[in-house]
Parts: C-alpha cells; structure tokens; sequence
C-alpha cells in the first residue's frame, strides 16, 4: 500500500519509521529541509524536502496513486489544506489528519476528512475516566452551613432510576428540590419518575448527605470516591 | 452590515478602517496586540486580540451572525481554515479567503471559496504596465466556482455591495 505521509515533526518520524518497519511503501514531505535531511540520514531517500499542502509537491510525490494521505504537522491548518488537496486535486480514498483543536474535528470531517485523530480529545478521555462523576456537587451553603444545597446527577447504577421521589428513603430534613432534564428545570412532583441524565437539586442536613449520595448515585460509587 | 476581519497587518487593518468609517460595524482580529497598532488611535471598530483559526474566539468576537468575513493573515492555510470554519460552522454567508499562492488560490475557488490573490494581481498589474495583455480573473475577487465541500449550500457568487456579481 503507498501512503504519503505529511509533516516531519515526532509524530511522523515514528510514524514513518513504523509504516516502513511494517513494510509499507511511502513518502514522507517535511518542508523544513534541515529537518528533512537529518530524517532521510537515517530512514533513506523516502523524504522529500517540500511543502505538502502544495499541489505540485503532492503530484511530485505520487498523490495519485496513493492508498492513504496522512497529514500530521502540528498545525491543523495545514492538516486540513494537505487533506482537502489530497481529496479532491488527487482523488486519495483515504485521508487522515491530526487535529490539536478538539474544537476543528467536526468541520475537518464535514469538509470531507475520512480520518481524524485528536491527541487532545485522547488524553482528555484518558484523564476524564479517572475523575469521579458520580459525585454530589456542592452548590450553596444555607443558614450558616447547616444546610446544603447539593446537585445530584442521575448516572448509570444510580438506584434511583426508573423510582418516584416516593420510593426513595430520605432522612428528615432532606428534601428533593428541582429536577433538569433536558437543560429545563422542572418541580419535582409525586409522579416524577427519575431517568439517566437527570440532574436533582436538593436541599439537605450536612449529616444527611451520606444517605442522600446512596439513594440518588448508588453505593458503589461511595466507595469509590471515598 | 456586521464584518469580520482576520489578520490586522496592512491589508487587515486597511479594509477595517474603510468598512467602520463607512459606518458598518467591524470587529478585527489578530494573534498579537502589536498588530492593531497598525489602526488609527481613533478607530471606531473592535479590535480583539486571539487566534482567528478558533472557533471559540471567533464566537467570543461575535462572528456568529455577521454578513462580511475576510481571512488575511500572512498564512494561506491559516486564511482557508478560518474562512471555511466561518462559512461552515458559524454560517457567514459572505467570505473571502486572501491565499497568496495562485495554484492553492485556484483549488479553493474551485471547491467554493472566494478567494483573492496578491501574487496573481500583482503579476498582472506588472504584465499590463509591460504592455501583455490582462489575464482573465487576475484581478479582485475570484468567485467561488465549485461546491463547497461541506455541501447542502450553492456557492456564494453575489458580493455584498448587492449588484457587483463576478
């Protein structure tokens, strides 16, 4: 398979490096010919000193018998031009770009990206496994910290899904406020059956916010954050 | 009229200062405050500084909703992303894109930009002042030509200044 790969920075040095190793057929375009060279020193004449969000250097380089473009400098804009010519100059079934702004991947694939990797969006999963959601979240202390105004999201394994606020066991001086769904805020009335996604306000006792986290986010989920 | 400018260098800072004494509300932006020294002490438009290629910071300069939309900074491909995400994302019915190489200037009108050309305008000027002949679609705007690949929308062929279609 011939693939041409785009911008010669860390990512497409290893990426080059793993494709040949594989034993696939490429180009690599790093425009920068200091850093051209010293790639081709050691990976050999599959490097090419040119600008490839250049029409002509992507024709030089065989765009139109390439399998696969990969664009990966770091900068998304030329990521997005190198694809866009790649596609729609030189027909390539497939492209890939990097994109750093999570906040480009839509329009990238709109625009006729076929594959689209978001370092970004990665670590940012990576990091948001690992915060616990299944939290009450604090929102306003009343009458000098006695009281507690607290948001309860309703999330998978929460017991309380598919209940009505009259089969959830709350301790006196707790008491189930608001419900939002659906970013509307609505009273929470004896038939309100609560569902995944809901967000509760209530308004509790300090020492009652054990009891409420069991009932609304599950106990597992105590067990966990504590 | 509401326009947005990306890119406060000469170019930039030259169309701001028209449209807003004309009496249309402008707001240019660029990534260096340095850049807007370039406007009048008096300037009636919004300058704010970030980077044009953002969407958040073209939201956050109220992009969403304006009529006019000029990418020219000194980065063609910086130009196209902006240009596209304005036209795309945040719906501007009216941009330009300033993409100083002729064959990428060519390739986007192609797919639906409208874009403008300083080498091809210059190269022409020049070529007139030799005594050539003029080449067709070497001056001004070159209108979109293509479908713009983002699809469901006819390119944009009329300019603002309503009558003055390529």
């Amino acid at each position: 398979m011939y693939i041409i790969v785009v911008g010669g920075g860390k990512v497409g040095y290893y990426l080059t490096k793993e494709l040949l190793a594989a034993g696939h057929e490429l180009v690599l375009l790093e425009k920068d010919p200091r850093r051209a060279r010293q790639i081709a020193d050691e990976v050999g004449s599959i490097v090419l000193a040119r600008d490839g969000c250049e029409g002509k250097h992507l024709a030089e380089a065989g765009a139109n018998r390439a399998a696969i473009v990969a664009a990966v400098t770091g900068d998304d804009e030329d990521n997005l031009v190198v694809c866009q010519m790649a596609k729609h100059h030189f027909d390539v079934p497939r492209t890939i770009a990097r994109v750093n702004n999570p906040k480009n991947e839509e329009l990238f694939r709109h625009l006729g990206v076929d594959d689209i990797i978001s370092p970004t969006r990665m670590i940012l999963g990576a990091i948001e496994q690992d915060i616990p959601v299944h939290e009450l979240l604090h929102l306003a202390q009343l009458e000098g910290g006695e009281l507690e105004v607290l948001e309860a999201q309703i999330a998978a394994g929460s017991p309380a899904i598919g209940r009505r606020p009259g089969d959830i066991t709350l301790p006196d001086g707790c008491s189930l406020f608001v419900l939002i769904r659906d970013e509307v805020a609505q009273p929470i009335r004896p038939e309100t059956v609560f569902q995944l996604g809901d967000k509760v306000i209530a308004i509790t006792r300090t020492d009652c916010e054990v009891e409420l986290h069991r009932e609304l986010i599950g106990e597992s989920a105590v067990l966990e954050a504590s | 009229m509401r326009a947005i400018i990306v890119g406060c260098g000469r170019v930039g800072a030259g169309i701001a200062e028209r449209l807003a004494r004309s009496g249309h509300e402008v707001t240019v932006i660029d990534i260096s405050t340095e850049a807007f020294t370039r406007l009048e002490s008096d300037f009636p438009g919004s300058a704010i500084r970030g980077d044009g290629t953002d969407e958040a910071v073209l939201r956050r300069a109220g992009a969403a909703g304006a009529d006019l939309f000029y990418a020219l900074t000194e980065g063609d491909n910086r130009n196209i992303l902006a240009t596209q995400l304005a036209y795309e994302t945040l719906g501007i019915p009216n941009v330009v894109a300033k993409i100083n190489d002729p064959v990428r200037a060519e390739a986007y009108t192609t797919l639906g930009l409208a874009t403008i050309c300083r080498t091809r305008m210059l190269v022409d000027a020049l070529a007139v002042h030799a005594g050539l002949p003029s080449e067709a679609g070497s001056q001004g705007i070159s209108q979109a030509t293509g479908q713009h690949p983002g699809g469901d929308h006819p390119p944009r062929a009329v300019s603002p200044a309503a009558g003055t279609e390529a």
